[in-house]
């Protein structure tokens, strides 16, 4: 065809416009602390703002706190969760008890909010059978193949469906490098072919380890991968957790109606290294880079709010800090002072009905562990 | 009582469970309308609906993902992997995953999944649907592999697999489909999830076969008879665990064992069963354990197929050479 002709089907254009309907994050509270949407925001009661910003003075807390044990050496694996606290806190907030949660291993601080302790945080992260043990049963343990827990979200969401409950929904987290899974696409696709009640997160912390977002894919958003699979998405501040929250509560209830689940992209930041355990950020991006997302930070944002209505001081904060501290130091021993594991316990959880190989290697490891 | 073929006593197992308990589910791809790609579900639909009895997209990972999912909220899962080839597809799902929850919940949850699908050579298919891949799965502690070889054992070992709490993989074999018909009773009957069978009685060598390579070795055990030796051949059953016992039993009869595969000879069931007989029998043979196996190459293409499984005439062979060593 010679240059110039018009085209059957003009793709340029279509690349150049398809991100369009999801690039416009929902914002309440701008990275200056900023009231951009009043009306949202006057939903909420003084005395619920002041809960969102002590969560997240708990979670900062938690991670540095966490920080700190990891470098003493009292913990295992451990992925930073600083500069996401709007994301988790104000998602997480939105669901219920009988919800059901699949973690990822970044999202401790999620599950500890739906059901179970500190303490158990800190033995899932030392290695130790209760750390996957919790009060609340609704709750997969973090998972670590990224992607597997999108499809097993599917699976949750459609028990649920066909158990009839009512006011229940699948909840999910994953991390932009996450979006690029086969098991991403099959989980949302196999739950929107179903029509199942759950709401799928991808936290876009802006690194998957050290491969940045944009090398992930070309597309503009991940929000918009969900339009293939027939599902409604969108992108909201992930430091701003009135929007997360309120983004993540329609949500919810979009899906515990019978409609068909939803994909939430939150635009957060990953302020630390992607683990504990020998990852050096300074790699792979500069100061230059980080420094908005630092300055965007959702505890600022949310204080100046808070101090200019009144409801909120430096004492106030620096006191439950302390407090925080303080319960955290508690979990730690309480953590330290789980029983020692035995191998013949692995062996009896290794099969219901165990086999006769296994039965005989229980009889061999319980007499050694008894001596 | 009536004679059915091996895939009628599947439907037969998979109607009986699905008609005792409420929360057993199928699914899979064309395991709806379809009734299955070989008419392993048919008519199951129309009978309990599409709630029980549903389709999925075409997503192997996805189909364990569901299946790990609907455990979680009760349900008692079968997924159907269309070919046990696409099974690679769901490695992560099966062997990451579903053999591994009930350990790292301490033993809090169940996953009581049974995982069917069919595998096996000799029907011409086009590749990745006829492998015998049953070696990447015994080696997952936490999952039960069983496969029978007749249609008897077919519909009593899908409905202990279907009830057992633990998750099963059941290798259906394609060739044996509907190329053997059993007495089947009607009514409810289990075959134990781990046991080994004798299939035919002998004093002079055991044959360890399973699957297809069952009944190859019960006509290697009729020509060996014309020579006045005397065959025992056993029926493997369950893979994982191997049922040692009736193993040791036979041999410590027959002092002569030969182990056979179909599939290839590295790293395999065979392996095992043999490296466990050189444990704790060695004393009680009289020869070297004998292997018949498929050559360490490639799944072959379907017009050589045949010369490449190993068949009856193979097991004669090496039989005789164990017998005469």
């Amino acid at each position: 065809m010679a240059n110039g002709s018009k085209q059957i089907v003009d793709f340029a254009k279509i690349k150049a416009t398809m991100a369009d309907p999801y690039k416009h994050p929902v914002q309440v509270i701008n990275g200056d602390g900023k009231v951009v949407d009043p009306d949202t925001l006057a939903k909420y009661s003084d005395d619920q703002l002041v809960d969102f910003m002590k969560k997240m003075v708990w979670e900062r807390t938690l991670h540095e706190q966490t920080m700190n044990f990891s470098r003493q050496g009292r913990l295992g694996f451990y992925a930073p969760t600083a500069g996401e606290e709007a994301s988790e806190m104000g998602s997480v907030t939105a669901f219920k008890e009988q919800d059901f949660l699949l973690p990822a291993y970044r999202d401790l601080p999620q599950m500890i909010q739906h059901g179970t302790t500190v303490a158990k945080g800190f033995l899932w992260s030392k290695g130790h059978v209760e750390g996957n043990q919790h009060e609340n049963p609704n709750m997969m343990f973090p998972q670590i193949i990224i992607g597997a827990q999108y499809v097993e979200t599917a699976g949750v969401a459609l028990g649920i469906q066909k158990n009839k409950d009512e006011d229940r929904v699948a909840f999910v987290y994953t991390g932009d490098g996450g979006t690029s899974q086969g098991d991403w696409y099959e989980g949302v696709n196999f739950t929107s072919a179903y029509q199942a009640p759950a709401v799928f997160f991808v936290q876009n912390n802006g690194w998957a380890i050290s491969v940045p977002r944009k090398k992930q894919t070309a597309a503009e958003t991940l929000a918009q991968k969900a339009v293939a699979m027939g599902v409604p998405s969108v992108q909201v501040d992930g430091m701003d957790i009135v929007a997360v929250h309120e983004v993540s509560k329609a949500a919810r209830e979009y899906a515990a109606a019978g409609n068909g689940p939803v994909v939430i992209e939150t635009l957060t930041y990953r302020y630390g290294a992607h683990s504990s355990a020998g990852d050096d950020p300074s790699r792979y991006r500069t100061d230059e880079e980080t420094k908005p997302w630092f300055d965007a930070d959702p505890l600022i944002r949310m204080r100046k709010v808070l101090t200019d209505k009144g409801v909120w001081s430096q004492d106030q904060e620096d006191k439950l800090v302390e407090q925080y501290k303080d319960e955290f130091k508690d979990a730690m021993k309480e953590a330290e002072a789980a029983p020692a594991q035995k191998v013949s316990d692995f062996l009896k959880w290794t099969y219901n009905v165990p086999t006769p190989a296994v039965k005989k290697q229980i009889a061999e490891f319980e007499a050694k562990e008894s001596k | 009582m009536a004679k059915m073929t091996y895939i009628k006593a599947i439907t037969s197992g998979l109607d009986q469970v699905l008609s005792d308990d409420p929360k057993t589910l199928i699914f899979g791809e064309d395991v709806g309308k379809n009734g299955g790609v070989f008419r392993t579900t048919v008519d199951l639909q129309d009978k309990y609906g599409e709630d029980r009895v549903f389709d999925t997209p075409l997503a192997e990972s996805g189909i364990l993902g569901l299946a790990i999912g609907l455990s979680l909220t009760g349900w008692r899962p079968i997924p159907e992997i269309q070919f046990m080839g696409f099974t690679f597809e769901a490695m992560d799902g099966i062997v990451g995953q579903l053999a591994r929850d009930h350990y790292r919940f301490g033993g809090q949850k169940n996953f009581p999944v049974t995982i069917r699908t069919p595998f096996g050579g000799g029907t011409h298919t086009a590749e990745m649907h006829a492998d015998n891949l049953e070696n990447y799965f015994v080696s997952t502690p936490g999952l039960r592999v069983v496969t029978p070889s007749n249609p008897y054992d077919a519909k009593g070992l899908v409905i202990s697999a279907i009830e057992s709490d633990d998750p099963v993989l059941f290798m259906e074999n394609l060739k044996l489909y509907r190329s053997m018909k059993d007495e089947v009773p009607d009514d409810k009957y289990t075959v134990p999830l781990d046991s080994a069978k004798v299939v035919r009685e002998g004093t002079d060598i055991t044959l360890v076969a399973y699957s297809a390579e069952v009944n190859e070795a019960l006509t290697a055990a009729d020509a060996l008879a014309k020579d006045n030796i005397s065959a025992e051949v056993i029926d493997l059953r369950s893979l994982s665990p191997i049922d040692t016992d009736t193993i040791y039993a036979s041999i410590d009869k027959t002092h002569k064992v030969v182990v056979i595969q179909e599939a290839q000879r590295m790293a395999g069931v065979g392996a095992v069963v043999a490296s466990d007989i050189a444990e704790d029998k060695i004393m009680s043979l009289d020869a070297p354990i004998g292997r018949v196996a498929a050559p360490d190459s490639v799944y072959p293409f379907a017009q050589a197929e045949n010369d490449w499984i190993p068949n009856s005439d193979d097991i004669e062979a090496k039989a005789r050479e164990i017998f005469n060593y």
